[in-house]
């Protein structure tokens, strides 16, 4: 499929996964395709810390916008720009009532704890208005593309449910127009897709199948395709017979050592990913195990440029 | 100093909490620490919140509930494990505080309670808290280990046993609760005011709704403190030991990293770190392993080479940031465990993590 098509086929990308499956890395690697696609993403964290901003080598962001990649004039084909920021629950809780009328409210009692009683009111509220503030964005039409790095570990699913939640909780009221307005956004595969990430190891990928059908069967939100994180590359010729090399006893203990441990670990791996494929039917983009102390803008060219030959890959759909 | 080693840890504590994001092995550590507890001869139990029947199936028991299921076994001492149940907790909390049945059964019957105990978020800490407490007050337990929900803030779960009296004394709901009862004055038409702008927010039933619930708790906000307080005594002292679970990968050692942070402002310490998934260390520097993977490129052994280096390398980015963590907590005994092959299955893989826990 080509990635331009793929970055096009909708406004709004949530990524979510589990806690320590590389969800904020994969959301920086997919804003990252999509400007080299020529589109102008938007990449927006929900975590209340910016740890997207190392990754493209700035400086962390505030609530405020920050330019993270600018070479549109540089590049052939151009890319589009990446803008980073965060979008934090009590921020958008604030800045939701200041522009719907209630300034009074929030200023008069910020201080005594009226945030705290609304949202108590209202359980899924803040997580409403992110993805309100995250809604407004997607109608202001300033991006392309905008990625969201979502929650992690249950959250997520909390996260996408707090529409629902809320348009039922409050039946009346100005809340509950925002609830019905983000679900058309979330349910709506035109505007709105879920790419659900995991790493091919037992647990993650039992987590990831059952939250895809969670997701699907309750709230009726596509999913895009599965992101597979941290796949041992393969290499060959791992059954050489290491007697035959010249190399000193230590060299062929070390090297035996790492060709059983990464032949133990390919098998688990193939296994993990064979059996989501078998129990998830969703396309996989598989990225690569990056075995660098950290992610930067070099590692992250390298994961952009993998994202892109698997998005390549895909089979063409008519949507 | 030298700080004492995960053994005397779970030999003195009463209560050890495991933090940590999700996906590093939370909920297998907290059950290895109370194996590890059972083996030593004391009386432990585990609480944890992982709705998934891993656990359950690793103690060998089909499933596990909201009271400790005892599980059989060759340790000295008792091993107890319990799936916390959010819900019914909160129910026993209320039964536990009302003044009578009646006020009880209002609270209970409420929309406003079914929404705030099963949705509201901190709920889950807060009832993983009132079960330490409980299990504790008991008398019935040596070691209660909690495996707390997967949060990004510690002190959230910290913070936790005040959120309700914290709710109750919240002078808005005063003044709500005051205002519905009809008091006349300047404080009433304040709440008036307040809980009209409240009702175009999010509707006049779901105000009447938080107005009524608040109302029915009248006269248990002292239970609720008392028990707050003394709950954040307990976890505030000695008897409590905070142990912080990691795995290698960056982006949680970094949610490691933020967690202590966040635990200081709270003048309180991660008393152990556990990194699990440690890669196994091939003996060779990153340097030896290249130079062999450039005299090994044109042999058949280029992919054996390859691997060395790809584990050699990985396994020294792993170890400089463990080495950085370590830095983070000076005070905290630093146990790794290795990677293992699979998932834990059964108690045997339990008692494998439990004695590189003790060892």
């Amino acid at each position: 499929m080509d990635p331009g098509r793929f970055f096009a086929s909708s406004r709004v990308l949530i990524v979510a996964g589990k806690g320590g499956v590389g969800k904020t890395v994969t959301a920086a690697t997919i804003a990252s395709a999509a400007s080299r696609s020529g589109r102008s993403v938007l990449l927006v964290e929900v975590a209340g810390r910016s740890a997207s901003a190392p990754i493209f080598g700035v400086e962390p962001q505030g609530y405020e916008q920050v330019t993270a990649v600018d070479e549109a004039e540089h590049s052939d084909p151009p890319s589009g720009r990446i803008m980073l920021r965060s979008i934090t629950p009590d921020q958008a809780l604030v800045e939701w009532l200041t522009t719907h009328g209630f300034k009074g409210i929030v200023t008069r009692m910020a201080s005594s704890g009226i945030l705290e009683v609304v949202a108590t009111a209202t359980p899924g509220i803040k997580d409403l208005l992110v993805l309100g503030r995250i809604k407004a964005l997607e109608s202001e039409g300033a991006f392309d593309l905008i990625v969201v790095d979502a929650p992690a570990a249950g959250h997520a699913l909390g996260f996408l449910r707090s529409p629902a939640g809320v348009r039922d909780a409050a039946r009346t009221g100005t809340i509950h127009r925002q609830a019905v307005e983000v679900l058309e956004l979330i349910s709506d595969p035109a505007r709105c897709q879920v790419v659900l990430v995991t790493i091919p190891e037992e647990t993650p990928v039992n987590e990831l199948i059952e939250t895809s059908f969670a997701i699907e069967d309750e709230m009726g939100v596509r999913l895009g395709p599965v992101v597979v994180n941290s796949v041992l590359p393969t290499v060959d010729g791992l059954d050489v017979d290491l007697s035959s090399l010249d190399v000193s006893d230590t060299e062929r203990n070390a090297l035996q050592m790492a060709v059983t441990f990464r032949v133990g670990r390919s098998a688990l791996q193939d296994e993990q990913l064979t059996r989501l494929g078998s129990e998830l039917p969703l396309e996989q983009l598989r990225l690569p195990q990056l075995f660098s102390t950290t992610v930067g803008p070099d590692e992250l060219s390298v994961l952009t440029d993998a994202l892109l030959a698997e998005i390549e890959a895909l089979p063409e759909v008519d949507s | 100093m030298n700080a004492p080693s995960c053994a005397e840890l779970l030999a003195q504590r009463q209560v050890v909490i495991v933090c940590g994001t999700g996906g590093v092995g939370k909920t297998t550590t907290s059950a290895a620490i109370a194996l590890a507890a059972a083996e030593a001869g004391r009386r432990a139990v585990v609480v944890t919140i992982d709705p998934a029947k891993r656990l359950a199936d690793a103690l060998g028991v089909s499933r596990l509930d909201n009271t400790p299921t005892v599980i059989d076994g060759p340790w000295p001492g008792l091993l107890g494990a319990l799936m916390l149940d959010t819900k019914s907790t909160f129910d026993e909390v209320v039964r536990r505080n009302a003044t009578d049945d009646d006020q009880a059964e209002r609270i209970l019957s409420s929309r406003f309670y079914r929404n705030v105990s099963g949705t509201l978020s901190g709920t889950q800490d807060y009832m993983a808290v009132e079960k330490l407490a409980e299990l504790h007050a008991d008398g019935d337990w040596d070691l209660v280990v909690v495996d707390t929900p997967p949060t990004r803030d510690a002190l959230a779960f910290l913070e936790a046993p005040q959120m309700l009296s914290r709710l109750l004394d919240n002078p808005i709901y005063k003044l709500i609760t005051a205002g519905n009862r009809g008091v006349l004055g300047v404080a009433n038409r304040a709440a008036q005011t307040v809980v009209r702008q409240l009702a175009r927010v999010v509707g006049a039933h779901v105000v009447d709704e938080a107005v009524a619930f608040f109302q029915s708790f009248d006269g248990m906000e002292r239970g609720f403190k008392e028990r707050a307080e003394a709950t954040l005594a307990l976890m505030g002292d000695e008897r409590t030991a905070f142990v912080l679970v990691a795995s290698p990968r960056r982006d949680t050692l970094d949610e490691a990293r933020y967690f202590l942070d966040r635990i200081r402002r709270a003048d309180l310490d991660a008393a152990a770190v556990i990194v699990n998934r440690m890669l196994p260390r091939t003996g060779l520097s990153v340097t030896q392993a290249q130079t062999l993977h450039t005299s090994l490129a044109d042999s058949g052994g280029g992919g054996a080479a390859q691997a060395l280096l790809d584990l050699t390398t990985a396994g020294e980015a792993d170890d400089d940031r463990v080495a950085d963590l370590s830095r983070a907590a000076p005070n905290a005994v630093l146990a790794t465990v290795p990677m293992l092959a699979d998932d834990i299955h059964d108690i045997d893989g339990l008692r494998v993590i439990a004695e590189l826990l003790t060892r």
